[in-house]
């Protein structure tokens, strides 16, 4: 048995990473296993010297000794990608982490690996493509129903070349592994479909026809993010932040009020407690656009920050390549990362081990383009059939000391379209989401119109002038038509910039909501008020703001709703100078 | 008998290198010296040679001294004998009574499986109005207090064990001045909480590699303790020490550092620790409070930036005083919103007030004008200060939220609080 398995043996131990001695030949990126006692601990190699391998462990080392076994795969670190993904909650390796728990209860086990599809589990099968059908990689021979989707069965991604089908299985109930249709190429080769496959997470699934620009807004319900710093179907965007701006509580919300088809989370490094509200909650929050769960339509990837380190690389390959494959069957996938820092982190720890000579703050010199390469995998695509599917990204950063200059933020902000920078300031003023109206920017397009975001942004931008001002000249030294102008700037930050993510009603804005409500708040910028002095302008505009504060929390178009709006109106018409 | 080495290759810091075989990675061996006998672990293996770091340091060590292997990593006893006992950072009786050999386990185990836990919802009283209204501290949370030298950290620390309803209280000294560990034993002994305690002491005369062993200790203990449906309470302090002890070790094994000289992997080593706080589903809980000296009052430090992504949240003690910047509970949204309905809205709106009231201070400090507006914020502000802030207030939740009320309402109008209407018709005060 021993001797068909190409065998190395351990020659050091330095942490999760192990110097294997080796006599036959070894892949860059192959899985290995090393082999104490009778767990097998899986591996990857890393760099290859000689006749030595340096392998990271996604494991704990302890207890290897130097003369330990350990068995190459050939393989490259993949997942498996089928019906049943979603709902399921995996470690950074594709573990079904429920499932790990029914088998080894309150903690994870070493060298325990179990399968991340239930093989036992029936789908009821419909064909799409008929007999004499030729088919390149990912055209779909089926789909069988998962949720609330047509989850497609389709010619793997590793089929090159064009296949005809020679047999097709009927409508019908169906195993995992079983042959849904026998395919033969030009060359006669002859190979099995079922309705699993397996793709290796570093290397992007690229079976579509065409990149597009991305245009379409992704709808998050966040006022500041839709209305002024929009996201793209198929786009990317960071958020950093240093801790405690509300970075997770972003995340997490985007995650529940995202208008995407599939949502995948990938906890990378973080703590676990996050992770456990998401999947606490999941199952019992209500999606509104479908009615069902949310958990529905969500895959959660968690290596949490006591997990072992290399797994947490993997991660967030991992998460990745579920977008694509979910993107390959024409839907709308949004992949949060949080945090991406911690992902650097652990590429910045292996390097060290490597002793490879380090770049700024001991990164290593490749975390560049390593994270271009991870956000280039979002995008919208033209499917073969004609459809389209996007991945959009999200990656949270967490910077060192809040310090946005460090290389993951600056290295992220070079390959995103959108910047959300969470800032210190704004969070200890409460004022949520923290996300900066004058230092964040997004390349795409907003849902209101152009002029009118023209103007909101003139006004915060004159407001923080004027506020500046004031620090030095005092109150008493501001022109009053300035300080109406600073007055109407934090009107906008209150009223529209903060959101209230643990309100029923605030927490979700829609489109629709937002393009009534912004109209509103920018025709209070623009009437022009008269006051006889500051207090009476002070006065009025908190009241107004309560007003608007009061209406945000009402159900849209509800009674209350339109109650508030009247009240706004009378209040306006009081101080308005042409009224 | 396993076999004794008497070729000590290197000795670099407190790492010694010997050459050996079938040696385990982790495991601990027994160097014996002219000193004495001290446990060392080993930290790396590169072919024949195996580097460990030795607890009690390398002075006296010579070449020619005995390393004999155990064959077995870092253990330590779980048994509920350790109750109301002290221990040093290598797991040895610091109170003159016999050691405790049964149940012994490992240390540093795995993390718990994400899927086994379950959210947080119970919050600790603790009578301090500036943690129970602002920034709730919730049972089975990780939570540093941020702080620096000269500061009353370590009463906090007790006055908060001593407040919070557990079954066990596990403390860790790491680099303890003498007084601050016999400061901890008074106060748990005067509130009778010593028979349910078990401290493990490494104090600052103590040799610097025993200090790495302490958090590994108490979590692995109390995860024991906490399987047996246990509510437990694990205080560390201090953190700081723990991580230039980490530091020191990384040097002398000429890691490459990442950021002033801490090894690239301070992240996951502090939170392996961290993320053993946790509330399992079906069991008890381990809450993890410490204390995190923040070298030159830098909160961008390495040791409190790593520690802050860590936890969830952290007290910020500062002149005495609780601060509300940069203070958090990240867990107080899982209770806060069951406690009293006005509580979140109360909180949100004097911590804003509080915030605009500093800026009002330093317009003042600057010579303007003051509005009238910025007079009700002084008058608030010194309110504020006297009767939440203050550490001496020890007062339940409720009275601390209707305090609140009546300082707003002292200071303000109704519609100037921004409060929701429906809140502020229910609680202003008549």
């Amino acid at each position: 048995m021993l001797e068909n398995k190409k065998m190395g043996r351990i020659v050091g131990v330095n942490g999760n990473l192990l110097t294997v001695e080796f006599d036959t030949s070894v892949t860059q990126n192959e899985v290995a296993y090393a082999l104490v006692g009778d767990s097998r601990l899986k591996c990857e190699v890393i760099r290859v010297r000689g006749s030595r391998a340096d392998l990271q462990i996604f494991e704990s080392s302890a207890g290897l000794k130097v003369g330990d076994n350990v068995e190459f795969t050939d393989a490259l670190l993949s997942v498996k990608l089928g019906p049943g993904l979603l709902r399921q909650v995996y470690d950074g390796l594709q573990n079904p982490l429920e499932k790990l728990a029914e088998k080894a209860g309150f903690f994870l086990k070493r060298g325990l690996y179990l399968d991340p599809l239930d093989y036992e589990s029936a789908w009821a099968f419909t064909p799409t493509a008929k007999v004499g059908d030729k088919l390149s990689a990912s055209d779909k021979i089926g789909w069988v129903p998962e949720g609330i989707f047509q989850h497609s069965i389709m010619l793997p991604f590793s089929f090159k070349g064009v296949w005809e089908i020679t047999e097709i299985a009927s409508a019908g109930t169906y195993k995992l592994n079983d042959t849904m249709a026998k395919v033969r190429n030009s060359k006669g080769e002859e190979r099995i479909v079922t309705m699993v496959q397996e793709w290796p997470v570093k290397i992007p699934i690229s079976c579509y026809k065409e990149k597009l620009m991305p245009t379409e807004p992704m709808i998050t319900q966040m006022r500041t993010i839709d209305t002024f710093f929009p996201v793209a179907k198929g786009g990317t965007f960071c958020t950093p932040g240093p801790f405690g701006a509300g970075k997770t509580v972003l995340q997490h919300s985007l995650s529940r009020n995202a208008e995407a088809d599939v949502v995948i989370i990938a906890a990378c490094g973080e703590r676990a407690g996050e992770v456990v509200e998401i999947l606490r909650e999941f199952p019992h929050l209500e999606d509104p656009r479908t009615g069902k769960p949310l958990i529905d339509r969500s895959i959660i990837i968690c290596n949490t920050s006591s997990m072992p380190v290399a797994a947490r690389e993997a991660s967030v390959y991992t998460a990745v390549t579920l977008a694509e494959y979910y993107r390959q069957m024409g839907l709308n996938v949004l992949l949060l990362a949080d945090s991406t820092s911690r992902w650097a982190q652990a590429l910045r720890e292996m390097s060290g081990r490597l002793e490879e000579i380090p770049g700024e703050e001991a990164f290593p010199a490749y975390l560049e383009s390593l994270i271009a390469s991870f956000y280039e995998r979002a995008g919208l695509v033209v499917l073969n059939d004609g459809t389209r599917g996007s991945v959009t990204i999200g990656g949270a950063v967490s910077p060192a000391g809040g310090n946005f200059e460090e290389p993951v933020t600056q290295a992220t902000l070079k390959v995103v379209g959108a910047f959300l920078g969470l800032s210190r300031e704004r969070s200890s003023a409460r004022r949520y989401p923290a996300i900066h109206p004058l230092e964040s920017w997004s390349h795409y397009k907003s849902i209101v119109e152009e002029g009118e975001i023209k103007r909101a942004r003139e006004i915060l931008r004159r407001g923080n002038e004027i506020n500046q001002m004031m620090k030095v000249v005092g109150e008493e030294g501001t022109h009053i038509d300035d300080f109406v102008i600073y007055l109407k700037s934090e009107f906008l930050d209150f009223v529209y910039l903060q959101q209230n993510t643990f309100d029923e009603v605030d927490a979700a804005c829609s489109a629709e909501r937002q393009k009534y409500v912004f109209r509103h708040v920018v025709g209070v910028l623009n009437d022009e008020f008269r006051f006889d002095d500051k207090d009476a302008a002070r006065r009025f505009f908190l009241e107004l703001r309560q007003l608007f504060t009061d209406w945000n929390y009402s159900p849209f178009n509800s009674d209350k709703f339109k109650q508030g709006e009247e009240a706004i109106a009378a209040k306006i018409k009081e101080r308005l100078v042409n009224a | 008998m396993r076999k004794v080495y008497h070729k000590i290759i290197q000795i670099a810091g407190n790492v010694i290198t010997v050459e050996a075989d079938n040696v385990a990675y982790n495991d601990l061996a027994e160097v014996t010296s002219a000193r004495g006998t001290s446990l060392a672990q080993v930290i790396r293996l590169q072919d024949n040679k195996v580097y460990l770091q030795v607890f009690a340091g390398s002075r006296g060590i010579s070449t020619g001294d005995e390393v004999r292997f155990l064959g077995y990593p870092m253990k330590v006893s779980s048994s509920t004998d350790l109750l109301g006992r002290v221990f040093n950072g290598a797991g040895r009786p610091r109170d003159m009574r016999p050691e405790i050999t049964s149940d012994m386990i490992e240390i540093g185990g795995p993390s718990v499986n994400p899927a086994k836990r379950i959210i947080p919802r119970k919050m600790i009283r603790t009578g301090i109005p500036m943690i129970d209204l602002f920034n709730t501290l919730v049972e089975s949370q990780k939570l540093p207090i941020f702080s620096v030298a000269g500061e009353p950290y370590n009463q906090l620390l007790a006055r908060i064990a001593m407040q919070a309803e557990v079954d066990v209280i596990i403390l860790g000294g790491m680099g303890l001045k003498y007084d601050d560990y016999l400061y901890f034993r008074n106060v748990l002994d005067e509130h009778g909480a010593l028979s349910r305690s078990v401290l493990f002491i490494h104090t600052a005369a103590d040799p610097i590699v025993e200090c790495l062993l302490v958090p590994d200790m108490c979590l692995a203990v109390a995860e024991k303790y906490a399987l047996e449906k246990k509510r437990v309470l694990v205080l560390l302090t201090d953190m700081t020490n723990f991580a230039d002890a980490m530091k020191e070790i990384a040097i002398t094994m000429e890691q490459i550092p990442s950021n002033r000289g801490y090894p690239g992997d301070l992240y996951s080593q502090l939170a392996s620790r961290y993320e053993k706080a946790v509330d399992f589903d079906g069991a008890g809980s381990i809450t993890i409070l410490t204390v995190t000296t923040m070298p030159g009052d830098d909160v961008t430090h390495p040791i409190p930036d790593n520690t802050g992504y860590i936890t969830e949240g952290q007290f910020y003690l500062k002149n005495g005083r609780i601060e509300p910047f940069g203070s958090l509970s990240r867990l107080k949204q899982q209770v806060n919103g069951k406690t009293r309905e006005d509580h979140r809205a109360i909180m949100d709106t004097m911590i804003r007030f509080y915030a605009d009231y500093k800026e009002t201070l330093e317009k003042q400090s600057m010579g303007f004008q003051m509005s009238n507006w910025d007079k009700k914020l002084l008058r608030y502000g010194v309110a504020f200060e006297k009767q939440m802030m203050d550490l001496s207030v020890n007062i339940p939740l409720e009275e601390a939220l209707d305090e609140g009320w009546k300082i707003l309402a002292e200071c303000f109008d109704k519609t100037e609080t921004g409060i929701k209407t429906e809140l502020v018709e229910k609680f202003w005060p008549k």
